[in-house]
């Protein structure tokens, strides 16, 4: 019993200390943008920061967490994008207050991805493996292609929509296209803050830390570790897995809606096959499983191209080579092996949660 | 309607017979590495602008350019397997993955240092002409009967190559049982080795091939076909040679009508939709192996 609750603590410490590195962070970043000290490309970059946290964060779920690896999921941050973007300028009269809109937006965007989630999420679970994975590329490629020749339009009457022009939307007079096919959509008030999205990082924080550590969340990992021996017991491996993935579904709309705002206009090139990628490498990177590793990495990672800079065009030409020889050197036994005596103990939990994740 | 319909058939297996010898790349490293190795795109795209550069810009004949192109990319590909790959063969295999994504990073963003973003406008290997079929009604340009005919001849030279050769048996072992086949005598890393110079050459064939009927080069020519081919793979069972072909072929022609029939916007989505339902019927792709689960 006493063991028991000695984890418990371990726990909320480790918990503890994510938070309070992300608070920190928020309040340091704060400070120095109150004097000055922020370059504004660095500005720039604060809430896509924030948006691709809360990504990696939320991919950590289902690649990490669950063990299946999924290739899609900025088809979800799409879809929350663009319905958060409608939502936007249909809510535009009726909730002239900015952050409570962005709050809407964000929230319906949430649902919408959510809802492909579901879609996506009832088919694909039953593959393995590469399959699944495979599976998940073919459907963020199919929302980004629906989502390029989709045109929507908002006026007194309600929505409108149209597959084939946007003279078809049939707009009265005052009317606007939101959604305007391959131009994506464009003509809508640029909300997103970086205290929207801090809360953001920190909700799906909450959402994410303790799914991980509620019953849910054990029946999800052990479906992960073995899923025979899970399902032998009673665990039901479509609802576990299907919880994980529309969780993380749901807040990778809520980022798509808050990203979609930090810009005056966004198309659906923009969450394509490579988007997804990114948000994986930021999850690899930071450990699978590994919660805070994922807010580190998906960070740093954001803002290594821009600090590299200074070397100019070669920057992703540096960034490609950071990439393989940071795989090479977590992934040698000699390595591995000086940091596990470093930081013996220490690094326990982090091992139990890697030992057997995706493959 | 009927000859349009026979036209597109032509061009969707021409399109495919390309998607399947950059599919063959794909299920060959995957069968013997269990990698999905997505630098292989990006390898169409170098054999592609070597060809171009050596036939372009030094005059020298389309042969010895494709020719050229198949030593670069054979030598590229054993590189990168030596350097990025190799490393890791014990790991996880997401962190191959992800070696994988950086490699093509690398070779995307060297091609962006080397040659620039400007597209070229890629000279057919093939000269241009065609053959009339029908009295005339169809034609089929000499480049998609090089294209269809080079996939035919790859898959026999292939098939009778893991078939009968000692190095093919080799490779089968490999994907069969590594350890067992280290126990046999064979070099396993030679072997896998040998595999990615295949594979590469294979590429640097399908990036010439593409060029010539699609002509416009970037340096990210090779990723949409490389996702494409990926899909062709697993769409035929991937680790398996004629599903390659198969799911090639396939997507190609499902592609080609999709443009024409349903929307050239949404031709993707259909290839991707396609898959999806296959994949949801048959779990492990049309010709691929049922694996039962052991406990």
């Amino acid at each position: 019993m006493k063991q028991l609750s000695g984890r418990k603590n371990k726990r909320l410490l480790d918990n503890l200390i994510t938070y309070g590195i992300v608070v920190i962070a928020f309040l340091v970043v704060q400070f120095i943008q109150a004097g000055g000290g922020l370059s504004s490309s660095l500005k720039g970059q604060l809430v896509p920061i924030c948006c691709y946290v809360v990504m990696a964060v939320s991919l950590n779920l289902v690649v990490g967490v669950s063990g299946e690896l999924s290739l899609g999921h900025a088809g979800f941050m799409s879809v929350g994008a663009f319905s958060g973007v409608v939502a936007s300028v249909a809510l535009q009269d009726l909730i002239p207050l900015g952050p409570a809109r962005l709050f809407v937006c964000m929230l319906i965007g949430a649902v919408f991805a959510g809802i492909a989630g579901i879609i996506v999420g009832v088919p694909v679970l039953r593959l393995r493996g590469d399959y699944l994975a495979i599976v998940t590329l073919a459907f963020g490629e199919i929302i980004k292609n629906i989502i390029n020749c989709l045109y929507i339009g908002v006026d007194g009457n309600g929505l409108h929509f149209s597959v084939t022009s946007e003279m078809a939307l049939n707009l009265a007079e005052g009317g606007t296209a939101v959604i305007k096919g391959p131009m994506g959509a464009t003509g809508y008030a640029k909300l997103a803050t970086f205290t929207a999205g801090f809360l953001l990082v920190i909700v799906s924080l909450v959402v994410v830390l303790n799914l991980i550590h509620s019953r849910a969340g054990r029946a999800i990992m052990a479906l992960r570790d073995n899923r025979i021996a899970a399902e032998s017991v009673g665990i039901g491996a479509t609802k576990y897995k299907l919880m994980a993935f529309v969780t993380s579904a749901v807040l990778a709309g809520a980022a798509g809606a808050l990203y979609a705002m930090n810009y005056g206009s966004i198309a659906a090139k923009k969450f394509d096959f490579n988007t997804s990628i990114l948000v994986l490498v930021f999850v690899v990177l930071g450990g699978m499983g590994n919660i805070r590793g994922s807010i580190i990495a998906a960070a740093v990672l954001t803002v290594l191209p821009e600090m590299l800079r200074a070397v100019g065009e070669y920057r992703m030409l540096i960034y490609a080579v950071v990439l393989i020889l940071v795989m090479i050197a977590t992934n040698n036994a000699t390595i591995r092996q000086f940091f596990a005596e470093k930081l013996h103990g220490a690094q326990e939990d982090g091992k139990m949660s890697r030992k057997g994740a995706a493959k | 309607m009927l000859l349009g319909f026979l036209n597109n058939l032509i061009n969707g297996i021409s399109l495919g017979s390309i998607y399947a010898i950059i599919a063959l790349g794909y299920t060959m490293v995957y069968g013997i590495a269990k990698m999905l190795n997505f630098a292989h795109g990006d390898v169409i795209m170098v054999g592609a602008y070597v060809c171009f550069f050596a036939t372009g810009s030094f005059g020298l004949p389309p042969v010895v350019g494709v020719l050229l192109a198949m030593v670069v990319c054979t030598v590229l590909g054993v590189v990168i397997e030596r350097l990025a790959y190799k490393p890791l063969r014990q790991a996880p295999s997401l962190a191959v993955l992800i070696t994988a994504i950086g490699v093509s990073y690398f070779l995307q963003n060297m091609a962006l240092q080397l040659w620039g973003s400007d597209p070229k406008s890629f000279r057919s290997v093939v000269p241009t002409g065609s053959v009339s079929l029908l009295g005339g009604q169809i034609s089929v340009s000499y480049v998609t009967l090089v294209t269809v005919l080079a996939c035919v001849i790859i898959m026999i030279a292939l098939t009778a190559f893991t078939g009968n050769t000692k190095l093919g048996k080799a490779m089968r072992a490999c994907s069969e049982d590594k350890g067992a086949a280290q126990l046999m005598g064979i070099d396993v890393n030679f072997t896998i080795s040998m595999t990615f110079a295949i594979g590469s050459a294979l590429a640097a064939i399908a990036g010439v091939l593409l060029c010539s009927t699609y002509p416009t080069l970037m340096p990210t020519t090779g990723s949409m076909p490389g996702i494409k081919a990926f899909t062709a793979a697993v769409f035929g069972g991937i680790g398996s040679i004629p599903g390659a072909l198969l799911g090639g072929i396939l997507l190609g022609v499902i592609e080609i009508f999709g443009k024409a029939y349903i929307s050239t916007q949404l031709s993707d989505a259909v290839v991707f939709a396609v898959l999806i339902v296959v994949l949801l019927v048959k779990p492990t792709g049309l010709l691929g192996k049922k694996i039962s689960e052991k406990v």
